[in-house]
């Protein structure tokens, strides 16, 4: 289309050349030149609009991606001097299928993402529902759920470190009653999992139910008033009006947090109290890039660690895109 | 108006190309005279506690035209930052100050560190084991000088010793424990009265360590070649803390770890393994326990824990006045005042019959004469070898032991912990 557009212009400017009376060759040619400039404008400035952003992502993600590539074909260690051209194909995404401690932080990932997730949502769905009433203070409580997620995580996990310490923590304190020996938190699967699991859903909470709250006010009121007169209660009015209301918010936000599910590093390494960043004595709340960092950090091992890093990359493509089928399928029936 | 959007959009571009690009150039060229700002990254109380500087103010008093800025940071994160930092090429400070545990680990990347041998640094004042763990094996680089060497001692609180019908005169506790085996059965007598919730030790990684204090090789041999699995004395020590453990001796708090520091706050263990710098960590940690502890000699008479070096990246700005400061820093008389304020044993002999070091007694402890008790477990010590991932081999190990004190079968924690230093040491 564009290629016969030029190739078309210039017999049509030879024609027009002898016609025209030769006083003004010169704004022939201008506005030849401004036509041309302004076609650039419109086709070309879109482009640089969003240039910015494909420059730093193709700085700050592609070119990260394709050397972390690599990387993973490499035997890299810093101890080792000229180790990083020691190429060594496949090996490293090789002995990471044979590795099981790379599963037991794949199970500690997925396994703390469902415990997390779960709760985290119903909850931030359960407060979004609250706020959008009309309550006394509403502006003040809205702004008051998104103080955890604008703490920083380091300061909010010195707090439930103390919380969950095993022999003067105050949750041991409260079930002291319940229990019969104070829970050792990071010594079992379950206890290490549960206390991450708090953790994170503290932090994210209030994030997810502000974008539910967003949603929920697109909601024409029209529906409620209708509903409510109809003698439906809010409960009822919660699960037939709101929830198919929001569902593409929904999707979202589970897309979201499961990909953050599966990049948990922060939690798990601050929970941690080996100096190996074993994610407990056991591995018992090793997160995947707990274990890549690990590989890399205390070990020294770029290339596996580079392997780990693209493995989990992706994992994180198909269990998203099952996600976004899952969730197609759904908003699909719907229709 | 379209036009100025292009414009506008372009110039954010390009300013953050330029803004990306430009570096901030402090200080060009190490002219000595000039005024200068050292930096110095540490682990801990490498030369200084919170709230006393005391060392580099003297440095800055008799040098005006210097400021030290030091930048403090946990273990992990110190040892991890200096080599993504000397990896990338850019961004250490003036002056790193390594663990002896991970300073072999450095000897691969020579050339990214200063060499003291050619700055006039006499190597001699120290004992040819301490130099050559920073040293290339040809002897002709030294990448590290020397600050302080951790000899080994018993630190026990006399209180709980008291309250459990043991001695609590430190003669009479030193001579409860020839032998680690006498330290444990000790251990055993303890408990049969020791208050309630009271062990006998902080941690199995610390006795498994202390265990391993009185052997020349541990981890690694001679040749460098990695030996953990086939060394017996590894297995030995393995096996005789594992049964301390079992028996309920230990309190289970993994090492530097927030709830360890409450153990010594709240006296959860009537003893630790105490290598001199130790003595600054519980006086810091615990200052309300003043006048309960006492220092007796560790068991198996020897052995030596910790100790640092100070490097001078190559890649720093004032090479020249960082090379000063780092030798002014590990001379024998910085490192006596250093003893005095923090505990850190100087690492050269000569200061060790200095009245200063021999005659010093802290108060903290019960008037214990820290200056007598720790030369004479290094004057037994053997020189222990030490190879690049030393460091992370002991830290497996103690998180090996953790586990164990969490419930983990022993076996499946020893294999474990084989197959995670293999990872950690090996090839791969």
């Amino acid at each position: 289309m564009t290629r016969s557009i030029l190739r078309g212009a210039p017999p049509a400017r030879d024609r027009r050349r002898p016609a025209a009376p030769p006083a003004s060759p010169h704004t022939g040619r201008r506005q030849v030149w401004r036509s041309r400039l302004y076609r650039l404008d419109v086709k070309g400035s879109p482009y640089l609009y969003v240039a910015p952003f494909f420059l730093l992502f193709g700085v700050f993600g592609l070119f990260p991606l394709a050397y972390t590539a690599l990387i993973s074909t490499t035997a890299w260690s810093p101890r080792r001097p000229g180790s990083e051209d020691i190429s060594v194909g496949l090996d490293n995404y090789r002995n990471l299928l044979h590795d099981d401690n790379f599963w037991n932080a794949l199970i500690n990932t997925v396994g703390i993402g469902l415990v997390s997730t779960g709760p985290q949502l119903f909850l931030a769905l359960g407060i979004a529902h609250l706020l959008n009433y009309r309550l006394r203070g509403r502006l003040f409580l809205r702004m008051g759920v998104l103080v955890p997620y604008v703490t920083s995580v380091a300061a909010a996990a010195l707090i439930f470190n103390q919380m969950f310490a095993r022999d003067f923590g105050l949750l041991n304190w409260l079930l002291q009653p319940f229990v019969d020996s104070p829970i050792d938190w990071r010594a079992s699967k379950l206890a290490s999992w549960t206390a991450v699991s708090v953790m994170v859903t503290w932090h994210w909470t209030g994030y997810n139910a502000l974008i539910y709250l967003a949603a929920m006010q697109t909601v024409p009121y029209d529906l409620y008033e209708s509903a409510a007169i109809d003698g439906a209660s809010r409960w009822r009015q919660f699960w037939a009006i709101t929830i198919p209301s929001i569902r593409p918010t929904i999707i979202f936000t589970v897309i979201v947090s499961t990909v953050g599910a599966l990049q948990l590093f922060a939690e798990p390494f601050l929970f941690d109290t080996t100096r190996n960043h074993n994610g407990g004595a056991d591995r018992q709340f090793q997160t995947v890039v707990l274990y890549l960092y690990q590989q890399f950090w205390t070990n020294g091992r770029y290339g596996y660690a580079a392997a780990i890093a693209w493995a989990l990359f992706l994992i994180t493509v198909v269990i998203v895109l099952v996600n976004f089928l899952l969730a197609r399928r759904i908003r699909g029936s719907d229709d | 108006m379209r036009r100025t959007h292009a414009t506008i959009g372009l110039l954010a571009a390009g300013a953050l190309v330029l803004a990306a690009c430009s570096k901030n150039d402090t200080s060009s060229g190490g002219n000595p005279a000039g005024p200068v700002t050292l930096t110095i990254n540490v682990f801990g109380d490498n030369f200084s506690l919170p709230g006393n500087r005391s060392i580099y103010e003297e440095y800055e008093k008799a040098h005006p035209n210097v400021k030290i800025a030091e930048n403090r940071s946990d273990f992990g994160t110190h040892h991890q930052n200096l080599q993504a930092r000397l990896t990338a090429g850019s961004g250490t400070a003036d002056l790193e100050v390594i663990e002896v545990g991970q300073i072999a680990g450095y000897i691969g990347q020579t050339d990214k560190f200063v060499n003291f041998l050619g700055e006039g640094v006499d190597a001699g004042q120290w004992t040819p084991a301490i130099v050559q763990r920073a040293s290339t094996s040809d002897h002709k680089t030294l990448i590290g000088l020397p600050t302080d060497t951790g000899g080994l001692a018993m630190c026990y609180r006399t209180d709980l010793f008291a309250a459990a019908g043991l001695p609590t005169k430190r003669d009479e506790v030193s001579a409860l424990w020839k032998s680690w085996q006498d330290y444990l059965d000790t251990g055993s007598r303890f408990l049969q009265k020791a208050p309630k919730n009271v062990k006998w030790f902080d941690a199995g990684g610390h006795v498994f360590t202390g265990i391993l204090g009185n052997d020349k090789e541990t981890y690694y041999n001679d040749k460098g070649d990695l030996i953990v699995e086939s060394n017996p004395a590894v297995k030995a020590a393995w096996d005789q803390t594992v049964k301390a453990i079992k028996s309920g001796q230990s309190a289970a708090l993994a090492e530097f770890s927030p709830e360890w520091n409450t153990g010594f706050q709240q006296g959860q263990f009537a003893t630790v393994t105490c290598p001199a710098w130790m003595m600054g960590y519980i006086k810091s940690n615990a200052a309300a326990t003043a006048g309960k502890w006492d220092i007796a000699t560790i068991p198996g008479g020897s052995g030596n824990w910790g100790g640092s070096y100070v490097t001078v990246p190559k890649q720093g700005k004032n090479i020249k006045a960082a090379v000063e400061l780092a030798k002014w820093l590990t001379a024998p008389e910085q490192n006596v005042k250093l003893f005095k304020v923090i505990g850190n044993f100087p690492s050269q002999k000569s200061t060790w019959s200095q009245p200063d070091v021999a005659d010093f007694k802290s108060d903290f402890f019960s008037n214990a004469p820290a200056g007598k008790i720790f030369p004479a477990s290094l004057a037994n010590a053997p020189a222990q070898v030490v190879g690049p991932q030393s460091g992370v081999i002991g830290n497996t190990f103690s998180t090996a032991l953790n586990s164990v004190e969490q419930g983990t079968d022993p076996n499946t924690a020893w294999q474990k912990a084989i197959a995670d230093i293999k990872a950690a040491a090996g090839t791969g």
